[in-house]
């Protein structure tokens, strides 16, 4: 069968969210045609960033009837119909993607592949087992593949050059069999998301306590960062539950992750170990963390932290100040 | 109302994990065994909603040859009235274990079954949104709260940058997440008691679905490991590093 894949885009809203483009640059790897769906009402700035992407040869839209938010169950048979076009079907595996995509497998009797972070060939993807302690390559046997992907092993795609058509779908009905009764986003105080943040900082156990916790908010507005927590934290309630970085919680891999008061589980270290440089602040020198930073500083989070905050301060001081004419 | 709790095997979450050299596999001899966190999240689930009279009847279900009877006695021992096994040497795939998990709510007349959100072994997320198709009931997926409201069930879900709250008709498939609850500590005479109790057994061959294995494991291999860096001494080393070294600030 000719290589043909279709990426559903699974951003919430605005432009085309990272975890898509990383998608993207997973289904362009596959080799084929790459065309992308795109869910509920497309505004135009996605439309518009979405056009942009370069090796894309067509964007689906697909509406929906009302305004209430898309259920899998009354997508997944919608995209059933879509699959006979495609040799693979790929999507981001964020929450959307995770409740979506076995729902659509199982319609078309295919086993999907979860959480794909390397493609070998059309039919062979590597993808970690056991919270990211092993990794397994599988070469499933089937007439088409539908893969989550793991956007943090994928490079986000560049939104330029390209040149693709448009098409929309008769929009979906739907069933109402299950209807959205609430939804309570986390405030974003201007700071980036944790999946798309190119810093991240995260406290432990150590800050010891939600109010302490707020030590980490001026080191974030100076860097630009996002905060995570270590589920010790989220668990002892000094955060809350959607900031949790780890195997239960989100896969990060910012440039910069550093990690204040974090001791270092395997469970937390699943979270965030593909980040490009890690950083530890911890009172313990033996804490399993100092591990896998590459940079590790001994001491008490609660010095360490308000001077490395004024030093950066200070610096991003000096580089405005020197930036301008003089 | 019945509700239908599958719980799997699986190497306990405290066993550090080794990579077979071979690269065969993970080794799994004379290694702890457990159920599911997630699955003993869903099982506690199941029970308290029993437990408040909202349902009837808490099935626990599991697949695999007789090493998995141990799950299926924990299940009893933390309340479940009936423990059933499906017979099958080697672990199917999700696609599979959705397929005799569907066989088993059709013949049970089950109106709700409550899964842990993934395997911590397999990590794939699959089964329970599977079931669901299956079945062409309602989903809803990694609840952090669960009420029962009449003909629909109330679910609060946890999604990327928030909760959504989401109300089902029943049956329904619903998957539990981390903070649902915590698990009900099991008491040693409840244990035992567990020990005398029947398990049903079911041959997956009866149930009519193919179990074959579509995936083949090519191998099975350590993850690159990050070497160790320095230990800076304060943090003006900390910032020259980041800032000259490291370039990321």
């Amino acid at each position: 069968m000719t290589v043909r894949t279709l990426v559903i885009d699974t951003s919430a809203k605005g432009e085309v969210e990272k975890s898509t483009r990383s998608a993207i640059t997973a289904a362009t790897g596959i080799g084929g045609a790459v065309d992308i769906l795109v869910l509920g009402p497309c505004d135009e700035t996605r439309e518009m960033s979405l056009r942009q992407i370069s090796g894309v040869s067509r964007i689906l839209v697909l509406g929906v009837e009302g305004d209430s938010p898309l259920m899998a169950e009354d997508l997944a048979p919608v995209l059933v119909d879509l699959l006979g076009w495609y040799s693979h079907v790929l999507a981001a595996s964020t929450s959307f993607g995770k409740d979506l995509l076995p729902r659509l497998a199982a319609l078309a009797d295919i086993q999907m592949v979860s959480e794909v972070i390397a493609i070998e060939g059309p039919d062979t993807f590597v993808r970690p087992i056991y919270a990211g302690n092993a990794l397994a390559t599988v070469r499933v046997r089937q007439s088409r593949q539908i893969l989550s992907i793991r956007s943090t092993a994928f490079k986000a795609c560049e939104v330029t050059g390209g040149e693709s058509t448009l098409e929309r779908l008769p929009s979906l009905k739907p069933r109402h069999r299950t209807r959205q009764t609430g939804l309570q986003l986390m405030e974003q105080n201007d700071r980036p998301t944790l999946e798309s943040a190119s810093t991240v900082i995260s406290g432990g156990k150590a800050l010891g306590s939600g109010e302490n916790f707020r030590i980490l908010e001026s080191l974030a507005s100076e860097l630009g960062a996002a905060i995570g927590a270590s589920r010790a934290a989220v668990d002892l309630g000094f955060a809350p539950n959607d900031l949790q970085v780890g195997q239960t919680g989100k896969v990060v891999a910012p440039d910069l992750y550093i990690a204040v008061g974090i001791s270092g589980a395997i469970q937390h270290l699943a979270g965030m170990l593909e980040s490009r440089v890690i950083v530890a602040i911890n009172k313990d020198p033996d804490a399993p963390i100092f591990n896998v930073a590459d940079y590790g500083l001994v001491g008490d989070l609660f010095e360490v932290v308000p001077e490395l905050t004024q030093r950066i301060a200070a610096q991003r001081a000096e580089s405005i100040s020197g930036a301008s004419p003089a | 109302m019945k509700i239908l709790v599958p719980v799997k095997r699986v190497i306990d979450y405290n066993v550090h994990i080794r990579v077979r050299e071979d690269g065969s596999g993970v080794e799994t001899q004379d290694v702890r065994m457990s159920m599911n966190p997630f699955d003993e999240i869903a099982m506690e689930a199941a029970l308290r909603l029993r437990e408040s009279g909202a349902a009837a009847e808490v099935i626990g279900v599991s697949i695999g040859g007789e090493a998995v009877q141990d799950v299926l006695r924990t299940s009893l021992a933390m309340g479940a009235d009936r423990a059933l096994r499906i017979d099958l040497a080697e672990a199917p795939e999700p696609l599979a274990v959705a397929r005799l998990l569907e066989q088993v709510v059709r013949r049970e007349s089950v109106q709700l079954a409550i899964l842990g959100k993934q395997a911590i072994d397999g990590d794939s997320n699959q089964v329970g949104q599977m079931l669901a198709a299956l079945l062409d009931w309602p989903q809803a997926t990694f609840a952090s709260d669960i009420e029962i409201e009449g003909t629909e069930i109330r679910v609060t879900r946890e999604i990327d940058g928030g909760l959504q709250t989401v109300a089902a008709e029943l049956p329904a498939v619903v998957t539990a997440d981390l903070r649902l609850n915590e698990p009900r500590f099991v008491k040693l005479p409840a244990i035992m008691r567990a020990k005398k109790q029947p398990i049903a057994t079911l041959k997956a061959e009866d149930l009519g679905v193919d179990t074959s294995p579509r995936a083949e494991v090519l191998r099975v291999s350590r993850p690159p490991e990050r070497t160790p860096g320095i230990r800076v001494a304060d943090v003006d080393e900390l910032v020259e590093k980041l800032r000259f070294e490291a370039e990321v600030i």
